[in-house]
């Protein structure tokens, strides 16, 4: 045993697949403990915020100011206002203007409105442009002015008697806070999903969700596959006959089209995260059923077999004796397997709809549904989507690198 | 060589069909045999003669599809999972391949105890268990202290066959089917193990079932022997009579082809 | 013995095994031997005592975990050992010396057809060959050797095991090599196929298909019956070369003896004989005992034996042996018993 355990942990393909296994499990699992806010909490107004440090304005007023002298923070901040539209637009009123389009490099903040500065006159003659468009170059340069300006910001709170405005500080533009000492400052590594739900607290809670699910339904689906196969395999005649019948039955059907089925007739409101994973372990034994029947009928006609039935041993005993303990390694890759594939169905089923229902839990499904539904992919929200997708596919992968390692280990014929 | 009269194990019409319909093959046919007490008898065929499927019907392994087979005169029946221990108390089996008799999970202690338990030693002491255990490890020269908390595949083939053996000395079974015990192991060690059989069967009195491939084996350890073909015995009698002076084509056949050292080998015949 | 041509001179050779702990097994220890043209050699012991290993290293062909030492081996006076691996690939095997494995009969693809194997194995040599010459080269083969041509289009899995077998070995002796090396040829078929085998083989080196043929087995009464003489090896070492009839009825080494003593043949007078037994199991090649490596399960062991270095004593007509007793020493020793 100990030996096994050894030669396992040997194979690259193993290891690395448990590592990141484990990974996932830790963060899992310590996660919530360092953000212990509910996973559901809609935290945001509004949806798909994108991912950032978010720094509460009015508490950043109040904040200790810090002058510090940067060079190009004027430039930056232009930069970063000046909005792409815009510089086409100044670029097109400076091509009519006469000034060579090679000359004009719109990502050259600085080059951009110095050519602006010294050729825009609100008055000059530009052929073939409408009045509305004289007009919106009159607003554009109006606003450049105020960007440029460099008079502090100032702070002004109302009279509480009169009524009137009355300027209680001012902020230079070479002011700073430290963030760390803003009292309300929210990191959203994944930003925000369409109901306003911090995603990476989302995530860790459907990671977790989905590996239960995984679980529970990989657990149901090769406990009874184990159980059937090795009856049908080592008891043989009429019992075979009986399970293989309705393992092929089980067969011939479409198990996901079952899992539809099933999970639709149980209705929105009776789909807790559990029964969805009772369905799924229900619906996916079959697989198992034949793998084992198969190993256990080259098992049954073995020596040891023959002489424990020849020491007297009762069915019961050389089951558990002398096949299972041969077969163990081949069911727990199953069961590895059989957890990874219940994680995809159960995101299958919630990509249609038919996941668990949406109040209590996330699951890494559901959360690919909510996206879907309100458009993540097709707005080019890819925080709301692609984490988990990355998750599903870490999960599989590893589970799959772990059995393909095992295999490599249990089976001399792919040994290298 | 004394043959005592009583029949141990004897069969009338033993039939085996496996498949139906197309699929229906007669892996033994309609076999007639006793098998006298204290006798070590050889059934000799090739590959796909039905002897293995024989020597499982002889153990009770495997149905019988037709006949009877009749224990110590009586008609044998092993209905039940009790009736079916009191039979294997008295019929045991060394198979061919030892490196797969054993259950690789268990230690080399399990199959000796599960032998003490069986003759109805489950409540000895465990000085007592133990004794017999190197007892019986001892009668094949093997050392019991050094096996104890082994497990099988520790050990060579050699070794694994002795314990089988040993095995069978706990047991004291009437009966001992031998399936191509020797096939598997080396000509050295072959010696050995013919001889601590035929040893046990002086200590125990027990009948000896040879089921092999090699008519020299044969010829060199038993009393009577059965030559088998598809399925069907085409000859039998003593050793002397069968493999010395063949009556049968087939018999004739598979005595010529055999490699010879003290007469010329004749190499003409195929 | 009258004196030949050598084919195959052998000096020394010693090649081992490197583990994956990094451990190394000295399968094939200082092994020298010669055969002559029309001669054939058969190699005998027990299983685990270097047999199948010394036949892979005489290929001069080394892939991991074997590995080669020392030694020299010489065909026609050609030393192949230190040779490349690819040169002695294209120049050597086949040519000069052919092996046919344990099992070989089983490595024929089942999804092509004879013909297609003996088109590959042809053109690898003879890049220019056509495909009607060389089913012309096979037909003409295999029906001297009295194979039907049709098996050339067969498939493997329609061919029972004794003429899969019969294939290998003519595919094997296509190319006429000076050398062929038969690994356990006939162990796996029923008596009746293992006669054709047999017969086969003779019928080799009766109409010169080949030069020489190295035998491989652990059945003493077939080799009796195909070589002329007869080596036994024990722990990597040879420990007795005789001709045939001598090694199986005068052995002079205890081991040989011992050998010799298990043989069981259906023939009269054979009956409840008593086997010659020997106790024991081969030693660790890992770390072989120093002195006599039989020493250990020897009946006429002496405290000197675990000590000195036993070397190879020639007496009459190349007839060698391994022990520091002298002939009539040994031969004493067997009278008492």
């Amino acid at each position: 045993m100990k030996h096994t355990f050894r030669q396992v942990f040997r194979s690259g393909k193993f290891v690395v697949g448990f590592s990141i296994f484990v990974a996932i499990l830790l963060i899992v699992f310590i996660y919530p403990l360092i953000v212990p806010d509910p996973p559901l909490a809609i935290i945001a107004q509004g949806t798909f915020f994108e991912p950032g440090i978010y720094v509460n304005a009015y508490d950043s007023i109040g904040a200790s100011k810090y002058t510090l002298n940067l060079e190009g923070a004027a430039a930056k901040r232009i930069a970063s206002k000046l909005k792409a539209e815009d510089r086409l637009a100044m670029k097109d009123w400076l091509v009519a203007y006469g000034i060579a389009e090679a000359d004009i490099d719109i990502e050259n903040t600085e080059q951009l409105l110095d050519l602006w500065a010294k050729n825009y006159d609100s008055k000059a003659k530009v052929a073939g442009m409408t009045n509305a468009k004289r007009n919106y170059y009159v607003r554009l340069n109006t606003s450049l002015q105020g960007l440029l300006a460099t008079e502090a910001a100032v702070i002004a709170a109302k009279n509480v008697e009169t009524g009137a405005l009355e300027e209680k500080g001012k902020i230079a533009q070479s002011e700073y806070v430290n963030v760390g000492q803003v009292a309300n400052v929210r990191f959203l590594p994944l930003g925000t999903d369409n109901f306003g739900r911090d995603v990476l607290t989302e995530l860790v809670a459907a990671a977790r969700v989905s590996l239960q699910i995984g679980f529970v339904a990989g657990i149901i689906a090769t406990l009874i596959g184990l159980t059937l196969g090795l009856l049908a395999g080592y008891i043989g005649g009429r019992v075979d006959d009986i399970i293989m019948f309705f393992t092929n039955l089980f067969t011939v059907i479409p198990s996901f089209v079952m899992l539809i089925l099933i999970s639709f007739s149980i209705g929105q409101e009776h789909r807790g995260a559990f029964t969805v994973a009772m369905v799924i372990g229900f619906t996916s034994w079959v697989w198992t059923t034949r793998a084992v029947r198969a190993q256990v009928i080259s098992l049954r006609n073995r020596d040891h077999v023959n002489l424990s039935k020849l020491s007297g041993h009762s069915i019961v005993y050389i089951i558990l004796n002398d096949i299972l303990p041969y077969i163990a390694s081949y069911v727990v890759m199953a069961l590895i397997l059989q957890i990874s594939s219940g994680i995809l169905a159960e995101a299958g089923l919630s990509i249609l709809g038919l996941g668990p229902r949406t109040t209590d839990v996330p699951t890494l499904g559901l959360m690919m549904n909510w996206a879907m539904i309100y458009q993540a992919h097709i707005l080019g929200k890819w925080w709301a989507y692609f984490p988990v997708l990355i998750t599903i596919a870490l999960i599989t992968f590893s589970m799959n690198l772990m059995n393909t390692g095992l295999d490599q280990v249990f089976n001399p014929a792919l040994r290298d | 060589m004394v043959k005592s009269k009583d029949v141990c194990l004897s069969g009338a019409g033993l039939t085996k069909v496996y498949g139906f319909g197309r699929t229906r093959t007669l892996a033994v046919d309609h076999v007639d045999f006793s098998f006298y007490e204290g006798e070590v008898v050889s059934i000799v065929g090739e590959s796909g003669s039905g002897k293995t499927t024989l020597a499982k019907m002889l153990l009770g392994l495997t149905n019988v599809t037709e006949g009877e087979i009749y224990f110590q005169g009586e008609k044998r029946d092993i209905s039940t999972q009790r009736k079916r221990r009191e039979y294997w108390k008295n019929t045991q089996a060394i198979f061919q391949d030892p490196f797969s008799s054993y259950n690789i999970f268990n230690k080399i202690d399990t199959v000796l105890l599960d032998c003490i338990n069986m003759r109805g030693g489950r409540g000895f002491s465990r000085e007592r268990k133990f004794e017999m255990m190197t007892e019986a490890c001892s009668f094949v020269n093997l050392k019991f202290e050094e096996l104890t908390n082994k497990y099988p595949f520790e050990l060579s083939g050699g070794q694994m066959q002795r314990l089988m053996i040993a095995r069978v000395f706990l047991l004291k079974p009437k009966i001992l089917l031998a399936d191509e015990p020797t096939s598997m192991i080396d000509a050295c060690s072959r010696a050995t193990i013919l001889d601590m059989l035929m040893q046990l069967r002086s200590e125990i009195g027990m009948t000896i079932i040879f089921i092999t491939h090699d008519i020299g084996l044969a010829y060199y350890v038993s009393d009577s022997v059965y030559i088998m073909e598809h399925g069907k015995f085409v000859e039998s009698g003593s050793a002397d009579q069968v493999i010395l002076h063949p009556k049968a084509a087939y018999t004739q056949r598979l005595i010529n082809d055999v490699p010879k050292i003290y007469e010329e080998w004749d190499l003409s015949t195929v | 013995m009258d004196m030949g041509k050598t084919i195959l001179e052998v000096n020394e050779l010693t090649t081992r095994y490197i583990t994956r702990f990094g451990e190394s097994v000295y399968a094939v220890d200082h092994v020298s031997l010669k055969v002559e043209e029309g001669k054939s050699l058969g190699i005998a012991g027990e299983s685990g005592c270097g047999k199948s290993t010394l036949a892979l290293s005489l290929m001069g062909y080394y892939f991991p975990p074997l590995h080669y030492m020392s030694g020299a081996i010489l065909i026609d006076g050609r030393n192949i050992s230190g040779m490349n691996p690819d040169d002695v690939r294209k120049l050597i095997l086949g040519k000069e010396i052919a092996y046919i494995p344990q099992a070989a009969m089983n490595a024929l693809n089942p999804t092509q057809k004879v013909i297609r194997f003996i088109e590959d194995v042809i053109q690898v040599h003879d890049y220019g060959a056509t495909k009607r010459d060389i089913y012309e080269r096979a037909r003409a083969l295999f029906e001297k050797l009295g194979l039907p041509a049709s098996v050339l289009e067969k498939y493997p899995v329609e061919l029972s095991g004794g003429m899969k077998q019969r294939t290998v070995i003519a595919i094997s002796v296509l190319l006429s090599p000076k050398v062929l090396i038969a690994d356990e040829p006939s162990s796996a078929l029923d008596v009746t196929s293992q006669k054709m085998v047999i017969k086969m083989f003779r019928q080799l080196m009766n109409d010169g298909l080949i030069g020489s043929l190295i035998f491989i087995t652990h059945e003493l009464p077939l080799l009796y019956n195909v070589t002329d003489d007869i080596m036994v090896m024990y722990a990597g070492q040879i420990v007795e070369r005789a001709n045939a009839k001598a090694a199986v009825f005068d052995p002079l080494h205890p081991y040989s003896k011992g050998l010799m003593g298990s043989i069981i043949v259906p023939e009269e007078g054979l009956r409840n004989v008593k086997l010659a037994a020997i106790p024991g199991v081969p030693p660790n090649l890992k770390n072989p005992p120093s002195g006599c490596r039989f020493a250990e399960r020897c009946k006429y062991v002496t405290p000197e034996c675990r000590v000195t270095t036993v070397n190879l004593r020639e007496i009459e007509d190349g007839r060698t042996y391994r022990c520091i007793f002298s002939e009539n020493e040994l031969r004493e020793a067997y009278q008492n018993g």
